[in-house]
């Protein structure tokens, strides 16, 4: 486990991404650098304007025309300075939580899948979505804000100073005291939001479990139960959020309460300068004017800051996924498979998915190209697993996988992978449409292609009858489609791309057998040659193959045709009749 | 977007004290200058010191109460906000749960989850803001313009005037943005949905290699939320920079008014000075409040979105009878029973008859597609006949309560999920106080028990989300141990045992024969060997039954019946 991030990391990780973008926090800074010291300005315009108007017949118009023209001027060079400074900062922020959902996703296709099988999709998908919204606004708020208030500041400081330096000076000493208010605040809130954003990541992952599967929880009348499940943590999220959200907003009025201390500080060393004939009555009257907007912006960033926070504990998640450790590369040297024979040989492999519970033992196998081996064995005794090996979705423990002589880990796994064409049992579409999903198999294949694929896995028929035809966009999960139609769908993939090897994993299991046997012919054709493994129950499909493999508790226990296990009278035997008991 | 105010009910008192607190404060902020006023026409006239000393006091004692008040403000107006969010969480979850499956299909589940997370989020940020700061700007601004009015009625038209044209612009961009953040949020549902599949389908995308097109694809979408980010963003970009303009140029028109008037000798410099405060007073409410637009409008945005979640009604209208399972099973009948999913589509299933004793067995089979799972869906009413009618121990199913009717039924659909959670906990789902020699023995029936005690921890072995740490055949038998548990009145088994070897299957069936109490049993197959012992089989084909009967009579007269039959004994296994 890696330790955990601190903020100071975080940020200079946002920055990382906020560094292409330079040029409009460039342009951002400078217009509000135009637009916070010209609204300085805009007093002293005001104030030389009422100067002009004494009483009555004592009136200069002219020199007052002269002033509001100038105001003019200052009003339209803020106005468009603060547009610029808001779309730079708009532009700014978008884009670089645009670029870090771009890696968080280039991440998700390299993570190893050992990932996805421990970690619910839900929370990747809080961290990818709600982590990287809440980050946004976070960062939206900082820039829009933060930058004004520091020009203010030092705007307003050096006007001070030009009006009495003393008094400038007490304001200088007790100001930052703000600063440590808010960042003693700011420092326990950020482990509430921390917390926060935690807790919601949880619940987040419940939502996902609970209405994706909305109909298995109607289904068994489980509403109640999810209900309560819900607003159990939900309450736990309330307080939590409650902590965080008032703890937060402690800030503000914090530091608003220390620079007025600092004003009634102004005001009394003030007057007792005045007193001592030290300051006017309109000096005193325009510092406090001053003091009042130095302060101010204090409270504005100090605010922002307990938003940054958040935004710095939802952006730690996220770098969390960026940062989690992906595949073991391609090597550099690693060869790319094309046109591969199919020569399979397995040797001495060890697997194990958890360090404690040993899976495949010793495994030993060759493969001629073209031929066909078939896997059989009980629920559970490890084909699904060595699927996962041979398509290096895991990687063995020890020994090796080799095709075509070479160790698969010296195998670009692009290569590797697009050499096979599997089929699983448990079918997966991704939504979009059926031609896209056909299409899958080789991006580039033409309209009759794909429609000759689908004619030969038998889908063609159905397609047609769908609203759109091959337009029809699948909603996800495959929408109304039945479990056997997404597995023709599956099956014309793979027809249309034509791997060299292949892997059937119960690939007909939800498909009729009068259909299955249409589709039997294709593939066929399409074994012919290629070397393939094919798991299935329905023994028609495996009686043909050249050896079968019966697998029990991770090791192959018989091998042989079907005639040659029928005759050994083993397992393989026992497993046959079972089924016309 | 008015059914969520009612959420407000339990937080009546702290959504008026919140606000109440911060005006509170803003009054004693505006006490401040009158104070300095007198310390400087007073305290500094005199030189007493001492006078100037007790009303610096007066300043700091103003600065506590401040404080006080604020920090109770900003503690009512989380607590609001924060339950507030709690609860329409709560009530959008609640209904979600009662949405029915043609409203879940045609909404899709992606959109659900950003409601639920995102668009609430954003939403209660939009309240705890409001109570806060919303009030206040409105009553700070009204104050300014009331009290300059007592000054001077014409100069304080231009006030008024600024004032009005301000709200006309702040409506004039919450008109254009609030769609703008509306298709922001829906984009955004896109690059979730994206997201998903992505982590869902990892396994065959890689297969694929397709990993790089789906990066593109992704990035597509999320460059389409990005555009319009930015382009919503170039124009509520404008709002501050807008109300600046506005209110200097209220504020130039306004000391040229007072210019004149001061002139003529209708008002005194002093006046004007008043006067310009108070625009300068408006000015720092406004901008405030320009900000804070941005802000709600997002808020409104997501809070329409949520809003027209909850406004979804399901089509479906619950039963109200209640009455208990029978033991021995339940009779089922179906009365030309048909179902489309969409109007004006195509049957996917019709003109159904069947009356199924209790205690029977029913094998339905047929090619992919044919309608078989559509016809099971119509018995535990997931989906509403679109014709014809269902009956299960006598009463409509329409009648029925969903407690009562889906108590008594027992699904085992073709891809079970199984939730986080120990085994135990999945197998309750069936029945939520079943003990553990009653969870053992439906594990036994469903051949799930040798493997479960071999699980580290057994029964309490805890399966991950989507119970992805055990194999899709150890899958399908804790579903349908998870379905036995139950005892039910019907037991429906959708292509269950697919993922089975067929010596698995076949003590499965046996098990299931040998039960003490016999649930009507629908068995959706594709398999003969599966349903040929049944009572009934019904056998469809492209929507329409295409024969009822026994093994023999189908056999005999059933020509697909037949052709399903020999495609799988035919070629001489045995």
């Amino acid at each position: 486990m890696k330790k955990k991030q601190g903020q100071a990391e975080i940020i200079k990780k946002v920055l990382r991404y906020v560094r292409p973008y330079g040029v409009f926090l460039l342009i951002s800074v400078v217009c509000a650098a135009i637009s916070s010291l010209l609204a300085l300005v805009m007093p002293i315009l005001t104030g030389l304007a009422v100067d002009m108007i004494i009483t009555k017949g004592q009136v200069d118009f002219d020199g007052i025309l002269g002033v509001i023209k100038q105001m003019a001027l200052c009003i339209a060079a803020i106005s468009i300075a603060q547009w610029g400074t808001n779309a730079c900062s708009n532009r700014l922020t978008y884009d670089t939580v645009r670029d870090i959902r771009r890696d968080a996703m280039e991440k998700l296709q390299k993570l190893p899948l050992a990932y996805n099988d421990k970690h619910p999709a839900g929370e990747t998908v809080s961290r990818m979505i709600a982590d990287v919204d809440q980050f946004a606004d976070g960062l939206l708020l900082g820039f829009n804000q933060f930058f004004n208030g520091v020009i203010t500041i030092v705007g307003t400081l050096v006007l001070m100073l030009m009006l009495n330096p003393l008094l400038t000076i007490a304001v200088v000493v007790i100001t930052p005291l703000s600063f440590f208010v808010a960042g003693f605040i700011a420092k326990n809130t950020f482990k509430l939001f921390k917390r926060q954003s935690a807790v919601r990541g949880e619940q987040t992952a419940l939502i996902e479990e609970m209405c994706s599967n909305v109909k298995t929880v109607q289904a068994f009348s489980y509403e109640n139960e999810a209900i309560s499940r819900f607003a159990e943590g939900n309450e736990v999220l309330k307080d939590v959020s409650l902590r965080a959200t008032f703890f937060s907003s402690m800030t503000n009025p914090c530091t608003r309460f220390v620079n007025n201390i600092a004003y009634a500080l102004v005001t009394f060393f003030g007057a007792i300068l005045v007193v001592g004939g030290k300051l006017t009555v309109g000096g005193l009257s325009a510092f406090l004017s001053y003091a009042n907007q130095y302060t101010k912006p204090f409270n504005e960033i100090s605010g922002v800051i307990t938003e940054l926070q958040n935004a710095i504990a939802c952006a730690g998640r996220v770098f969390e996924l960026i940062e989690e450790e992906a595949e073991v590369p391609d090597a550099e040297d690693a060869a790319v498979l094309s046109g591969a024979k199919g020569i399979v040989d397995i040797e001495n492999v060890n697997f194990s998915y958890t360090e404690d519970k040993e899976l495949i033992k010793e495994l030993n196998l060759h493969v001629d190209s073209g031929s066909r081996i078939a896997i059989v064995g009980p629920t559970g005794c490890g084909k699904t697993t060595l699927i996962n090996l041979l398509m290096r979705f895991y990687d063995v423990n020890e020994g090796s996988i080799k095709v075509d002589g070479l160790d698969i880990r010296n195998i670009s796994r692009k290569s590797l992978r697009s050499a096979y064409g599997m089929v699983l049992q448990e079918t997966w579409l991704k939504p979009g449409t059926v031609r896209d999903n056909i299409r899958m198999g080789r991006p580039d294949a033409t309209d009759e292609e794909v429609i000759a694929a689908a004619k030969a896995s038998h889908a063609h028929s159905f397609i047609k009858q769908l609203k759109d035809g091959y337009d029809t966009v699948l909603g996800e999960g495959g929408g109304l489609l039945s479990q056997g139609q997404k597995q023709l769908l599956c099956i014309a993939r793979i027809m249309l791309g034509m791997p060299p090897m292949l892997i059937l994993d119960e690939a007909t299991s939800s498909i009729d057998t009068r259909t299955e046997l249409k589709i039997q012919d294709a593939f066929a054709k399409m074994m012919k040659g290629r070397t393939s493994f094919i798991v299935a129950h329905r023994l028609s499909t495996i009686k043909e193959a050249d050896r079968i493999l019966v697998m029990k508790d991770g090791n192959i226990i018989e091998q042989g045709t079907h005639t040659q296990l029928l005759a050994e009278r083993g397992f393989y035997h026992k497993l046959y009749h079972s089924q016309w008991e | 977007m008015k059914n969520l105010w009612k959420y407000f009910k339990n937080y009546r008192a702290e959504c008026i004290l919140g606000p109440l607190f911060k005006l509170l404060e803003a009054s004693f902020e505006l006490m401040i200058p009158l104070v300095i006023k007198n310390i400087i026409d007073v305290g500094i006239a005199t030189s007493d010191t001492g006078y100037i000393i007790r009303y610096a006091l007066l300043m700091v004692a103003l600065g506590v109460i401040g404080l006080g008040c604020s920090l109770t403000a900003q503690f009512f107006s989380a607590k609001a906000a924060v339950g507030f969010s709690a609860k329409v969480k709560q009530e959008i979850f609640s209904h979600i749960q009662t949405l029915s499956y043609s409203e879940i299909d045609a909404l899709g589940t992606g959109t659900l989850i950003t409601r639920l997370t995102s668009d609430i989020n954003t939403l209660q940020g939009g309240v705890n803001m409001s109570l806060r700061l919303f009030l206040r700007s409105p009553f700070v601004v009204m104050g300014a313009v009331v009290m300059a009015f007592t000054i001077d009625a014409k100069a304080a038209l231009c006030i008024a005037l600024t004032v009005l044209a301000l709200s006309l612009v702040v409506y004039i961009m919450m008109r254009l943005t609030i769609p703008l953040q509306a298709g922001v949020q829906s984009r955004l549902d896109v690059v979730l949905t994206k997201t998903r599949s992505n982590i869902g389908g990892a396994r065959v995308i890689r297969a694929f290699g397709n990993e790089e097109r789906e990066k593109e694809e992704f990035n597509l979408a999320n460059t389409a939320l990005n555009k319009l980010q930015i382009f919503s963003g170039r124009i509520s970009a404008a709002m501050n920079p807008l109300t600046f303009a506005l209110v200097n140029a209220g504020l130039a028109w306004l000391i040229w008014e007072g210019a004149m008037a001061v002139d003529t000798g209708r008002l005194t410099q002093g006046a004007v000075v008043a006067l310009v405060n108070y625009m300068s007073q408006i000015l720092v409410e406004l901008i405030k409040l320009a900000n804070l637009i941005v802000q709600l409008t997002r808020a409104l945005a997501c809070g329409g979105r949520v809003s027209a979640l909850l406004d979804i009604e399901s089509s479906m209208k619950e039963g109200t009878t209640e009455t208990a399972c029978p033991e021995d099973g339940s009779h089922v009948e179906l009365v030309n029973a048909g179902l489309k999913f969409t109007e004006g589509g195509e049957y996917s299933v019709k003109g159904v008859n069947l009356d199924a004793a209790p205690g029977s067995i029913i094998g339905i089979i047929g090619g992919t597609g044919s309608g078989k799972t559509s016809l099971i869906n119509m018995i535990p009413r997931f989906y509403d006949a679109s014709e014809g009618e269902i009956k299960v121990d006598g009463v409509n199913v329409k009648d029925y309560s969903f407690a009562s009717l889906r108590g008594r039924i027992a699904v085992v659909p073709q891809n079970p999920v199984l939730f986080s959670g120990s085994i135990r906990d999945n197998i309750r789902w069936g029945k939520k106080d079943a003990d553990d020699d009653e969870i053992i023995k439906a594990l036994k029936t469903a051949q799930a028990y040798d493997f479960v005690s071999e699980k580290e921890g057994g029964l309490s072995y805890v399966l991950t989300q989507g119970g992805k740490n055990v194999s899709g055949g150890q899958r399908q038998r804790l579903a349908i141990a998870r379905a036995l548990v139950r005892k039910p009145g019907i037991l429906i088994l959708d292509d269950s045992t697919s993922a089975l070897d067929y010596a698995t299957d076949a003590a499965l069936r046996n098990a299931i024969k040998n039960l003490d109490h016999i649930p009507t049993t629908f068995i959706v197959s594709q398999r003969t060997a599966s349903i040929m012992h049944a009572d009934q089989i019904i056998v469809l084909d492209d929507g329409a039954v295409a024969g009822m009967g026994t093994h023999e009579e189908l056999l005999k007269n059933c020509e697909i019946y037949r052709e399903i039959y020999d495609s799988q004994y035919k070629d001489g296994t045995e």
